[in-house]
C-alpha cells in the first residue's frame, strides 16, 4: 500500500513535470506564430497614451482577455451545449482583437452576455469587451464606449414558406414574435404589429413553425441562418428596415480602448483577415461578405 | 427616464395586461384549486387519489416549466396552436396556482372540527351540502390569509410570461432598460413600484376580508 502511494506520487510527479514543460513549449510555439506584430502595436499605443499603463498594455501582459458574446445566435454569436468555443462573426472579431495582443484563441475567456446585461457587465468589469450583436446608439454611448461598426445589418422577417405576409404593410395586425426587450421587438411593434417576446431566437423560430405566430424579426443575418436549417418551411421576406450598426463595447474607464479597436479593425478590413472572418461565419448562409462599414471616429 | 414617462400609456397597457393575467388566472385558480381540495376532503376514494396526484406533480414543478410546456412544448404536439397568447398564460399559471390553492384550501378544512361535519351528516346534508353550508363558509375564514399569500406570488409569476409573447410589465420593462441603459435603475424602480401597488392593493383586500368575518363569527 504504501509503496503503491509513493509510486503514485512520483508518477504525478513526472507528469506534472511533463505538463508543465509541454505548457511552455506550447507558451513559445504561440509566440512565434501570430504575435509578432502584436507586441509592437500595444508598444506603441501605451507610449502614445497618456496614462502609463493603459488598459491594452495591462491585458497584453496579463496573456488573458474575457470578451462577452451571445450563446444564442447562429452567425453571429452561438455556442451549444456542447461546444468548447462560440462561433459566429462576433468571436471571430474577438480572436482578431485578441491577437494584436498576443493572446492567443485558447486564452480568450468567453462569457456569454444577454441583451441586458451588457452594460454592466463592462462598468463592473466582468468582461473586458462585449462583442454581442451590440448595436451601436446615442443612450448606450452614454455609459459604455462602442467602437466600430464593424458590422452593419438590418432588421427583416422569418415566414412559413406559404404565408402571405410579403411587404412590411402586410404586418399589420399580425403577431411577430422576437427576443423580449429587443430592438427588434419595438420596431416591428411600430410597425404595428403585435409583438411576441420570447427568451431566445430557437423558441421564437419553434412558434413560427409551429404557427403559433406569424413572423420572426430580427437582424437579416440570424434569420437567414434559421432559413438554410428549414429551407423547406421557413423564408426570409421584405428588405432590411432599419440599420443596425454593430459596434465592440468596451468601458468608458478605459477610454484608450476604443483607438486601439478601430486601429486594429481597420487593419483587419484592409487585409483579409475581416473578410475570411465573414465568410466563415454569416456567410455560410448565402448573404455576400459586404462592403467593410466605415468606422466612427473615437471621443475626443 | 423621459422616454418612460413620454409613453407611460405603454407602462399602463403594460401593466393592464398584468392585472388581466392576475385576475382570470385567479379566479380559475380558485376555482379549479377548490375542486381539487373538495376532492381531496371527499369520501371518493380514487378522487382522493387524483386530487394528490395532481398537487404533487404541479407543485413540484417549476413555473417556468409550465409555461414552456403550454408554449413551447404543446405547439408540437399540436395542443393550444390556434389560442390566443392570454389564454395560454391563464392556462399555464391556473395549472400551477390551483394546486397550492388546493393546499391553502385544505389546511382551512382541517382546521373546522370533525364535530361541524358530523352535526351537519346528522340533520340530514349530503357531503355537497355538509360542505357548501357548513365547512367551506367556515374553512374560507380560515383559508384567508394563505391564500392572500398564494393570490400574492400569483401576482409576481404572471412577470414569468415577459418570456412567452406577452407583452405585460416586466417585458415592458425590459423593453424600456434595452434602450435606456443610462436610466436602467430608474425603470426598474418605476416598475417595482407598479408591482408594489398591486399587491399593496389586494393585502388590504385580505386584511379586510379577515377583519370583516372574523366579526361575523
Amino acid at each position: 500500500m504504501r509503496l503503491h502511494t509513493r509510486f503514485h506520487r512520483t508518477a504525478a510527479l513526472v507528469a506534472g513535470l511533463g505538463l508543465a514543460l509541454s505548457g511552455l513549449a506550447a507558451c513559445g510555439d504561440a509566440g512565434d506564430g501570430d504575435a509578432e506584430t502584436v507586441d509592437v502595436e500595444v508598444e506603441e499605443d501605451a507610449a502614445d497614451a497618456f496614462d502609463d499603463g493603459t488598459r491594452m498594455k495591462e491585458l497584453a501582459e496579463s496573456g488573458e482577455i474575457t470578451i462577452g458574446v451571445k450563446f444564442d445566435q447562429p452567425g453571429i454569436g452561438f455556442k451549444g451545449a456542447t461546444d468548447d468555443m462560440p462561433t459566429g462573426i462576433d468571436p471571430e472579431i474577438g480572436k482578431i482583437l485578441a491577437a494584436s495582443l498576443g493572446i492567443a484563441p485558447e486564452d480568450i475567456t468567453w462569457k456569454e452576455t444577454i441583451s441586458d446585461n451588457r452594460e454592466p457587465y463592462l462598468i463592473d468589469g466582468e468582461v473586458d469587451l462585449v462583442l454581442a450583436s451590440y448595436s451601436i446608439t446615442p443612450e448606450r454611448r452614454e455609459v459604455v464606449g462602442q467602437a466600430g461598426p464593424y458590422y452593419v445589418t438590418g432588421q427583416q422577417l422569418l415566414v412559413a414558406s406559404d404565408s402571405d405576409i410579403d411587404s412590411l404593410d402586410d404586418v399589420k395586425g399580425t403577431e411577430v414574435c422576437s427576443v423580449t426587450g429587443s430592438t427588434s421587438l419595438e420596431n416591428i411593434e411600430a410597425e404595428g404589429a403585435e409583438p411576441r417576446g420570447f427568451d431566445t431566437y430557437s423558441e421564437c423560430v419553434d412558434q413560427v413553425l409551429s404557427g403559433a405566430v406569424d413572423a420572426m424579426t430580427t437582424d437579416g443575418a440570424i434569420l437567414l441562418g434559421y432559413a438554410a436549417e428549414n429551407p423547406d418551411e421557413l423564408k426570409v421576406v421584405v428588405d432590411p428596415f432599419s440599420e443596425e450598426r454593430y459596434g465592440v463595447g468596451y468601458s468608458l474607464d478605459h477610454p484608450e480602448m476604443c483607438q486601439w479597436i478601430v486601429d486594429t479593425l481597420t487593419e483587419a478590413q484592409d487585409g483579409d483577415a475581416y473578410d475570411a472572418a465573414f465568410e466563415a461565419t454569416l456567410g455560410q448562409s448565402g448573404v455576400d461578405t459586404p462592403e467593410a462599414p466605415e468606422m466612427d471616429a473615437c471621443p475626443e | 427616464m423621459d422616454d418612460v414617462f413620454s409613453s407611460f400609456d405603454l407602462v399602463l397597457r403594460a401593466f393592464w395586461l398584468t392585472l388581466q393575467l392576475l385576475v382570470l388566472s385567479g379566479v380559475a385558480s380558485l376555482l379549479l384549486g377548490t375542486l381539487l381540495a373538495a376532492l381531496r376532503v371527499g369520501p371518493v376514494k380514487v378522487l382522493n387519489r387524483l386530487g394528490t396526484l395532481y398537487v404533487s406533480v404541479v407543485r413540484n414543478t417549476p413555473l417556468l416549466v409550465m409555461f414552456i410546456f403550454v408554449f413551447i412544448a404543446s405547439p408540437t404536439l399540436d395542443l393550444f396552436v390556434g389560442t390566443p397568447f392570454l389564454v395560454k398564460g391563464v392556462i399555464a399559471l391556473t395549472i400551477y396556482t390551483s394546486a397550492f390553492v388546493c393546499e391553502a384550501v385544505r389546511s382551512g378544512i382541517n382546521s373546522v372540527s370533525l364535530g361541524q361535519a358530523e352535526a351537519a351528516r346528522a340533520i340530514g346534508l349530503t357531503f355537497g351540502g355538509t360542505m357548501r353550508e357548513v365547512i367551506l363558509p367556515q374553512a374560507f375564514r380560515a383559508t384567508v390569509p394563505p391564500l392572500a399569500s398564494v393570490l400574492i406570488a400569483l401576482a409576481k409569476n404572471t412577470s414569468v410570461a415577459a418570456a412567452f409573447g406577452l407583452m405585460e410589465a416586466t417585458a415592458r420593462m425590459r423593453f424600456f432598460t434595452n434602450n435606456n441603459a443610462n436610466d436602467r435603475v430608474l425603470i426598474f424602480l418605476t416598475f417595482a413600484i407598479g408591482y408594489i401597488i398591486i399587491v399593496e392593493v389586494m393585502s388590504a383586500g385580505a386584511y379586510s376580508f379577515e377583519r370583516r368575518w372574523r366579526v361575523a363569527r
